[in-house]
């Protein structure tokens, strides 16, 4: 540990191990650490006795649940979007060579007190009783506008300004109704509340492209989902930092960030010694997230909110999903009088996640009163029997500062959107904070076949 | 019929139905599974465990490149190597071969590393008797963490060093035979024993199973994997074959 590193890295999180991984692979010297003896942080994937020594520290699985080994469970319910960044960051860096994929089978959405599916086949989109006529016609004329904009050419803006106009100019130039709008807003363009549509209608129009591109890429969801759980992919990442030279250290105590007298970073405190390096990275638990008084007496993150999650451990599908071994269910805010809406992810023995015959659901939603438990009903109602429930309540943290002045930059939590677009976003934050450019995606060398 | 007015339950429906017409779902691509099965080429993970310095990434690459290197630093760069070993019947094993990355020095390998390895070659160094029982504990590790089906190999290496040599042969050919292992010497330096040990797990793997990339058992070679494949160009995946559910 007298070696001296260019980054320390704090956590193994996904955001993490993704920076970790491109900064080795850029030649940088890095030494990554976490205090659990796993891997994934707050984005891992637990075995049995993980989870109840994470959640439940005095009681031990039922038996009944099976194997430990057999499952993965997600601490974050967050599916990757198959034509989105994280795709891209995946196959740049050749990690899809660790993983193997399966789609996520099917989209749900909630709506007048039940759930219905989002039709995957042409035949099952035509044969639905529910088309009505004229709205048909008028969302066919919004998609086909959206399908043949192009920004050079004006006769396909039709008199609309992606940049200018909001998108409730949009969905009004097209007579949209309400519930089309929230189903667009929401199932598609994915977002949690209703703000975007005062705002200008540019990033609503690129979110329902990549929904849709993602929907046509693999046909039955635009969901994609690792393998053995999500806990997956920042191991994937180790791998790859680890290929490139990137020290590991799990179970590894963080006592103290060590800083000079000009308040910059100079090392990690660790079992009585400290390791010196020019950058830390890490995530907000290592900077005193929780902490009135911070970490060393510094406040480097605040709070900016909550999200509540509850996984939900089932002995059966979801009811309604058609016997789907893996979906998502949208709960718009609108149809339970919310302001952010309930999303509820579901995987299962087909994704390696648990034994057989066991679903493992988790329900969550951005906080909004005292009682967050409360807040999720509407989701857990719609789970049928639930065999195990661990519920848990969880801050979502900020960086206060750029980070430039001290050389210590610090990643977000991992917030309640459904996927991985913001986890890739912060990536590309704290590498233009810590690397002093934009993250360009450069191709690995190719395997070396004898 | 009219629809209720204020009955929008239908408007899902929509996205699907226009995108289907937007994105025609291009057609498949050959498939290399019948070519490969019928050429009898089969794809193994193996892994690799054991100390720091006993000569792992060493081995792998006097079996892939058959080359030495006396001053070799700790694996950088190592990324995945294969290589395919064809046995008298005209099979052809390919090995895919996963090192460490030096992620086992502060016990740090992660679950994925063993996940559905079909073999793993556990080193020691012969010059080194606490390698030995390091190269327990990782037999230990695996039988813990790996597949039951999964082939180990307990290789001495460093046998060229026979003048420094601290663990006998008896003795560890007696535990590999206790724990049901494979078991031979082996100098990546001079070569004795590389090729050997590779090829004697290569006709232990189960050529006759059928490919399933998550039983453990072989896959055929050329990625052809049961899942969504993100190399692929978009939509080149038409709907029944990308998911088995």
């Amino acid at each position: 540990m007298d070696e001296e590193y260019d980054v320390i890295v704090l956590g193994t999180g996904l955001t993490e191990c993704i920076l970790s991984g491109l900064l080795s692979v850029e030649g940088k010297k890095v030494l990554h650490m976490d205090r659990n003896d796993y891997y994934g942080g707050d984005s891992a994937s637990l075995n049995l006795t993980q989870l109840y020594r994470h959640f439940r520290p005095n009681q031990e699985p039922p038996a009944e649940l099976g194997r430990d080994r057999d499952y993965n469970v997600d601490l974050v319910p967050k599916f990757i979007i198959a034509s989105g960044e994280l795709t891209k960051i995946l196959v740049h860096t050749d990690v899809t060579r660790y993983l193997e994929f399966k789609q996520i089978a099917g989209s749900f959405v909630y709506r007048d007190g039940k759930i219905s599916k989002v039709p995957s086949t042409e035949m099952e989109a035509v044969k639905s009783p529910l088309m009505g006529l004229f709205e048909k016609r008028r969302a066919k004329k919004f998609f086909e506008f959206l399908q043949g904009w192009k920004d050079e050419d004006p006769s396909t803006h039709q008199g609309i300004n992606l940049d200018k106009d909001s998108m409730k100019t949009v969905y009004e130039k097209f007579g949209l109704e309400a519930g089309t709008q929230d189903f667009i807003g929401h199932a598609m363009a994915l977002y949690l509340d209703d703000d975007y549509i005062t705002k200008v209608a540019r990033p609503s129009y690129e979110r329902i492209v990549m929904y849709t591109s993602s929907m046509a890429r693999y046909g039955k969801s635009p969901y994609i989902y690792p393998l053995y759980g999500l806990g997956e992919l920042p191991q994937s990442f180790a791998r790859l930092s680890a290929i490139y030279g990137g020290t590991y250290m799990l179970d590894k105590k963080v006592d103290e960030i060590v800083l000079g007298p000009d308040g910059k970073f100079v090392g990690v405190k660790s079992g009585g010694e400290t390791v010196k390096a020019k950058q830390v990275i890490g995530d907000p638990s290592y900077f005193g997230a929780g902490k009135t008084d911070g970490e060393g007496g510094k406040v480097r993150v605040i709070e900016e909110g909550k999200v509540v999650r509850a996984i939900c451990i089932l002995k059966h599908p979801i009811p309604g999903t058609e016997d789907s071994d893996s979906v998502q269910i949208i709960i718009p805010q609108n149809q339970v009088g919310r302001r952010n809406d309930i999303y509820i992810a579901m995987v299962s023995s087909t994704h390696n996640v648990c034994a057989k015959d066991v679903y493992i659901a988790i329900v969550s939603t951005i906080v909004e009163t005292d009682k967050p438990e409360l807040e999720i009903a509407p989701g857990l109602n719609l789970l049928g029997q639930i065999s195990e429930k661990f519920v848990t309540v969880s801050p979502l943290y900020t960086p206060t500062s750029s980070g430039v002045d001290d050389s210590i930059f610090v990643t977000r939590s991992y917030d309640a959107t459904s996927h991985f677009e913001t986890v890739v976003d912060d990536v590309h934050d704290v590498w233009r904070r810590v690397v002093g450019k934009d993250l360009e995606l450069k191709k690995r060398e190719v395997e070396v076949e004898a | 019929m009219m629809m209720q007015k204020n009955s929008s339950a239908w408007l899902w429906v929509l996205p699907l139905y226009y995108l289907r017409k937007l994105y025609p779902p291009p057609p498949p691509p050959p498939s290399n599974l019948h070519r490969n099965l019928m050429s009898k080429q089969f794809q193994f993970k193996l892994v690799l465990l054991g100390e720091s310095a006993v000569g792992k990434s060493s081995l792998v690459l006097r079996f892939v490149k058959d080359q030495f290197d006396d001053y070799r630093e700790s694996t950088i760069g190592a990324a995945f190597l294969t290589q395919t070993v064809t046995l008298d019947d005209g099979a052809a094993v390919k090995f895919e071969i996963w090192d460490t990355a030096g992620q086992e020095r502060y016990k740090s390998l992660a679950p994925m590393y063993y996940r559905n390895a079909n073999c793993a070659v556990v080193v020691y160094d012969i010059t080194q008797s606490s390698s030995l029982e390091k190269a327990r504990t990782w037999i230990r590790e695996l039988q813990r963490q790996a597949d039951r089906s999964i082939v180990i190999a307990l290789c001495g290496n460093k046998a060229d060093l026979e003048e420094r040599r601290q663990v006998t042969q008896e003795e560890a050919k007696k535990y590999a035979e206790e724990e049901g292992l494979m078991w031979s010497e082996t100098s990546a330096k001079s070569g004795d024993g590389v090729q050997e040990i590779f090829t004697e797990i290569a006709k232990k793997l189960p050529l006759t199973a059928l490919p399933s990339a998550r039983s453990g058992a072989a896959r055929p070679a050329g990625g052809a994997r049961a899942g969504v494949d993100l190399n692929r160009q978009a939509g080149a995946n038409p709907g029944g074959d990308a998911c088995n559910c």
